[in-house]
């Protein structure tokens, strides 16, 4: 352990939509220390009303979403070692996309009203489901999405065009995919997908993967097989001639006589 | 593992810059659109002995007897694909559009459409591309084949390698492809249902697996047929000679 | 500072809680056609349910035919030492199923088995492989669908909102609580026939804790401040695997999964202990037990470096350890540079559930205040002294379920919104914004940290006379500073003030538990008195319960626990769980034959 009390500074955004910058503070650091350490440190000893949320503390629930040195990260999930190391300050500041609160704080609550959209998962028949490891694997992906809503932060669509009012957003899309991939699922939102939600409005740009931190290959898993699906549909004039059609696919969660395989 | 490491973890390496991966995307891209341009509107043949460049393959131009620039009768196709590929748009998206330029740098397009209005909505249609770039691919191999034979008997020089090698990156990289991956079983909601889901979910796995590296795949392939098309053409024009290696 | 002015809404059912039980009871209501609102203090799908890893325990029996919800019944009141409610037990070990099978239905996807069916994994002390999971993220698994669920329901969630006070009507029937909103400060009081209280526990009182900042008992402290009845107090368990180094991440969870998928602890001698201290069940005996034995290892000089144990994974795998415990994997490789796939890991017991709460009667969740109800951890009963692995969760489906159920019905009876006295509010409304006229008072975040000092250093594990006396007198002398708790600054979003109420409902439990834990001479589960070592037949036959009243302070008495039917009492006099039993009997049939 060291024994040596080391001291580092973490410029952290102070203000609130009318106005702010950010402020030195002087952390005691520890082995092992995350940002959200630091942040409590303050808290604890020079900023008692340091706006911050967070809940768990251990990268389950996503509430720390915070932009670190300009990259979206989750506070509790970020050593400070790896800066001390290479020399390079600590800036912390809220999430660019949407509307701060006060500090680190932003109002998420666009995200919750696009979530109540969607149409919820609509079960073929009723459970106990007879389903494979295999056919879940890939739905199992998306449901470890903490909603920690840096996808959304990232995502160019809505931070620098605004365009929330036509693009749900790369969370979304993981979601739809969810449950369009779900082979209990009787409901078909593919219509949605490409309306409602916009996946148009997404140019495969990456970004929100980047910086996910469950790892879920949003572009690569949810989004383009997502646009694909939109394409049977409504470019695929071919496919629907020899019957691989939506009304396929629906026949296929209808039938019962699923069996194992290997 | 008596005690943990505390503060004598290695420095992190430093990033490079932002501006780095959009602009070498920027340039290579300009340059081999422009070297397409050249090498299919500059010329009318494409072989040399028993090699065909990949440019004219296949030679649709000799089957129907066009003597005028026959590379445009087939060459729409693979750079159609990788205009259309997910992972190309990626790329342009950044390099040419600064559509972000990369992630977090300010996007400051003015009327962003994303991929909602023609032509970029167009790029839903990369699937016949697939389609026809699959056809490609079997001429590509024979291509290949043909290489490793010079009148009648076994012939192995640096090109016949060449073309081998790009019959296998140009596989690689159709291979890879995203609407291929849904086509084969991304499609499906369910793969215990059917019997015959099964192989596609093989298949499916496969390609999922092939499909992490398509962007490798993309631009290796990219500098292949490019290196291959010039190897041809500087054999055609007599600039350099083919090494025979056993 | 500028008041705001009051703004006042209606419900036939407020929720306090969006965890598992407050979700679950917020479905129930709906589906009964009340107007239901639920109050988080965090983001919705933020709760604590969030985080737990291991499992839901069901007696599905997808693996092993032989369980039953007798067997679960079992091991469930054998693990809680006796003084659970038995009813509680009953219901919860025959309703399990229908919960999870009801969660598949509403879009939960569960690991499976090779035949198509939920996969369930051993964990410590169950009979049979029992925990319907996923991976090692079940709770994110079992909040989600709820969250998601509630979303397509006509429910209003209030967002970030604190709940500072209840309100009972002239004749004691519930009538509302007082809460204000976190991101403007805005007071809000909801009139409420009937109210469920759905905040989960409290380990925050704390400093080594699996828990997120917002298990700070607010609901049972509510229900306390009204006059509500708690019991079992002094049931703290501790789970025996906790992170414990770096600093940072000390008590972080280490499932019980690790144990469950084959881990094995060591200790610094490169001994497997729990050989010695149960050689039946092992590693994967009760979290008492364990906990305990961990605990006697440091304190005995074998411990590790940073004094816990030495838990290893290492023999099943790299690959499988990154499937079946993925979270586990990238937790201890982000947080503490260690790859579990390739070296064991430092692991120390940690604060993870208060078995203790509000005394409810089983079917309802009522309390004994008229129109309220409590569920989940909040609520007391169902673990007895120690709560079983995978039995949290599914209580928070059964119990949720039931408490919406009747609070829904309750508010349908009640015809006329109760009466709310004006004065009452008024009084509520100055006291919550009085602490930023504090001049030069005591800082909240500092004064949690006391607290959680005393509680660990003196209400831990061990407990005894001695400690349990100093932790009171300590208490007492820390009652000026709570107090005198200040905020300053703009009254949007701001921790410290918010804190304060966080602060004001840990002290009253934490008096609570010491009294509890004063009062319960013998070790019984997670009550271990180093001063009266045994497990007394008479204390286990008592609950303790605590209520606080006007003027009197907080009082403790021993209540009888009521008698099991036969049907029920039987059961234990056998030699092993009647699942077990069946399996036995079942193999010497067999072998007969042969």
């Amino acid at each position: 352990m060291t024994a040596l009390k080391e001291t580092t500074t973490i410029y952290v955004y102070r203000g609130d939509a009318s106005s702010g910058q950010e402020q030195p503070y002087s952390v005691e650091v520890s082995p092992g220390m995350v940002v959200l350490d630091a942040i409590h440190y303050i808290q604890a000893h020079h900023a008692r009303d340091l706006a911050v949320r967070w809940n768990c503390k251990a990268a389950h629930c996503g509430s720390c979403s915070a932009e670190i040195n300009g990259r979206p990260k989750l506070l509790c999930k970020t050593r400070i070692d790896q800066y001390l190391a290479s020399g390079v300050p600590i800036h912390v500041r809220p999430m660019k996309t949407f509307p701060l609160i006060r500090d680190l704080v932003t109002d998420v609550s666009w995200n919750y009203r696009v979530a109540k959209k969607i149409a919820p998962f609509e079960p073929a028949e009723p459970a106990p489901f007879t389903l494979f490891q295999r056919d879940v694997d890939r739905i199992q992906e998306f449901r470890r999405c903490i909603e920690c809503f840096l996808c959304q932060d990232i995502c160019h669509v809505l931070r620098d065009h605004h365009d929330q009012n036509v693009y749900m957003g790369p969370r979304f899309m993981t979601k739809l995919a969810e449950l369009e991939m779900h082979p209990m699922d009787a409901s078909d939102r593919i219509a949605f997908t490409t309306q409602q939600a916009g996946i148009g409005w997404c140019n495969v740009t990456h970004c929100c993967s980047d910086v996910c931190p469950e790892g879920i290959q949003i572009t690569g898993n949810a989004i383009i097989p997502l646009k694909e699906r939109a394409a049977d549909r409504n470019w695929d004039p071919l496919r629907r001639l020899f019957g691989h059609g939506p009304s396929a696919h629906v026949a296929e969660h209808k039938s019962k006589d699923r069996q194992k395989i290997d | 593992m008596a005690d943990m490491p505390s503060s004598s973890k290695p420095p992190i390496a430093r990033e490079s810059p932002w501006w780095l991966a959009p602009n070498v995307t920027l340039v290579v891209f300009s340059l081999f659109v422009l070297y397409s341009i050249w090498e299919i509107f500059g010329h009318n043949v494409g072989r040399y002995q028993n090699y065909l460049s990949p440019y004219f393959s296949p030679d649709v131009g000799l089957w129907l007897g066009v003597p005028w620039i026959p590379a445009l009768l087939v060459a729409w196709i693979p750079l159609g694909f990788r205009a259309s590929c997910y992972y190309y748009r990626r790329e342009y998206y950044r390099g040419f559009f600064r559509e972000p330029a990369a992630c977090g740098i300010p996007d400051r397009s003015r009327q962003y459409r994303g991929e909602t209005r023609p032509p970029l909505v167009w790029n839903n249609l990369h699937r016949y591309f697939l389609y026809l770039a699959l056809v490609v691919v079997i001429f590509l191999w024979k291509d290949a084949v043909d290489a490793f034979w010079y009148q009648g008997h076994l012939d192995l020089r640096l090109g016949s390698f060449i073309l081998l090698a790009d019959a296998i990156l140009l596989s690689l990289y159709t291979f890879s492809c995203h609407a291929f991956r849904h086509l084969v079983g991304g499609g499906l909601d369910c793969f215990s249902c059917q019997n015959r889901a099964r192989y596609r979910y093989r298949g499916w796995k496969a390609i999922s697996a092939l499909n992490q590296r398509h962007g490798l795949y993309a631009w290796a392939s990219m500098f292949m047929v490019w290196g291959t098309d010039l190897y041809v053409r500087l054999l055609i024009i007599g600039a350099i000679h083919d090494p025979r290696l056993f | 500072m500028a008041t705001l002015s009051l703004e006042t809404l209606h419900y036939d059912v407020v929720i306090i809680g969006a965890g598992g039980a407050g979700l679950r009871a917020a479905v129930a209501a709906a589906e009964q056609r009340s107007k239901v609102a639920v109050l988080s203090k965090s983001l919705l799908g933020k709760a604590h349910t969030v985080m737990a890893e291991g499992g839901i325990a069901a007696a599905l029996g997808n693996l092993d035919p032989y369980d039953s919800w007798d067997t679960h019944f079992y091991d469930t009141m054998v693990s809680g030492h006796f003084i659970n409610n038995y009813q509680m037990v009953e219901i919860y070990t025959k309703e399990a199923p229908a919960r999870i099978f009801e969660l598949e239905n509403w879009g939960a996807v569960f690991d499976r088995t090779e035949d198509g069916k939920i996969l369930q994994r051993p964990f410590g002390a169950h009979s049979f492989r029992r925990l319907a999971h996923v991976g090692d993220r079940t709770g994110k698994e079992l909040i989600r669908t709820l969250q998601y669920k509630v979303l397509s329901l006509d429910v209003d969630i209030f967002q970030e909102v604190t709940s500072t006070r209840l309100f009972v009507d002239d004749e004691g029937r519930i009538a509302g609580v007082f809460a204000y909103r976190r991101d403007d400060g805005q007071p809000l009081v909801f009139r409420a026939k009937s109210l469920i209280l759905a905040t989960g526990g409290w380990g925050r009182m704390y400093r080594v804790t699996s828990n997120s900042w917002e298990s700070t008992g607010d609901g049972c402290a509510l229900a306390l401040w009204l006059g509500a009845e708690v019991q079992d107090m002094e049931m703290i368990q501790f789970h025996p695997t906790g992170m414990v180094w770096p600093p940072g991440v000390r008590g972080i969870l280490v499932t019980e999964g690790v144990r469950g998928e084959g881990g094995l602890l060591f200790n610094s001698e490169n001994e497997r202990f729990m050989l010695r201290y149960d050689p039946v069940r092992q590693e994967l005996s009760s979290r008492d037990v364990v906990s305990r034995s961990i605990f006697k290892e440091v304190a005995l000089g074998r411990g590790s470096p940073h004094g816990g144990a030495w838990l290893d994974i290492r023999h099943r795998g790299a690959q499988y350890v990154k499937q079946k415990l993925p979270g586990m994997y990238d937790q201890f490789l982000k947080l503490a540079d260690v790859d579990i796939t390739r070296e064991r890991f430092e692991v120390g017991p940690t604060v993870h559930y208060t078995m203790g709460g509000i005394r409810v009667q089983a079917a309802t969740g009522a309390t004994n205040i008229e129109g309220l109800y409590a569920a989940g951890e909040t609520a007391a009963g169902l673990h007895g002294a120690n709560r079983l692995g995978g039995n949290s969760l599914g209580d928070l489906l059964v119990f949720g379920r039931r408490a919406g159920m009747a609070a829904a019905e309750y508010a349908k009876a009640r015809a006329k919104w109760p009466q709310l006295a004006k004065n009452q509010i008024e009084a509520e409304r100055k006291r919550i914004v009085q602490p930023f006229t504090i001049e030069s008072g005591t800082n909240p975040f500092m004064v949690q940290e006391t607290l959680q000092a005393l509680m660990t250093a003196h209400v831990g594990i061990m407990r005894s006379k001695q400690s349990l006396t100093t932790a009171m007198e300590q208490f007492q002398a820390l009652r000026a500073d709570v107090e005198r708790m200040a905020a300053s600054g703009p009254i949007h979003f701001n921790p410290g003030w918010n804190t304060i109420f966080d602060v004001q409902s840990l002290i009253i439990l934490a008096e609570s538990v010491i009294q509890g834990a004063i009062a319960r001479e013998e070790s019984r589960g997670a009550q271990w008195r180093v001063d009266f070592p045994e497990e007394l037949a008479d204390l286990g036959r008592v609950n303790f319960v605590q209520r606080l009243s006007p003027g009197k302070g907080l009082s403790i008495e021993a209540r009888p626990i009521p008698a099991m039917p036969e049907s029920l009492a039987r059961l234990f006099r056998a030699s092993a769980a009647p699942g077990v039993l069946r399996a036995r009997e079942e193999q010497r049939h067999l072998a007969k034959e042969e």
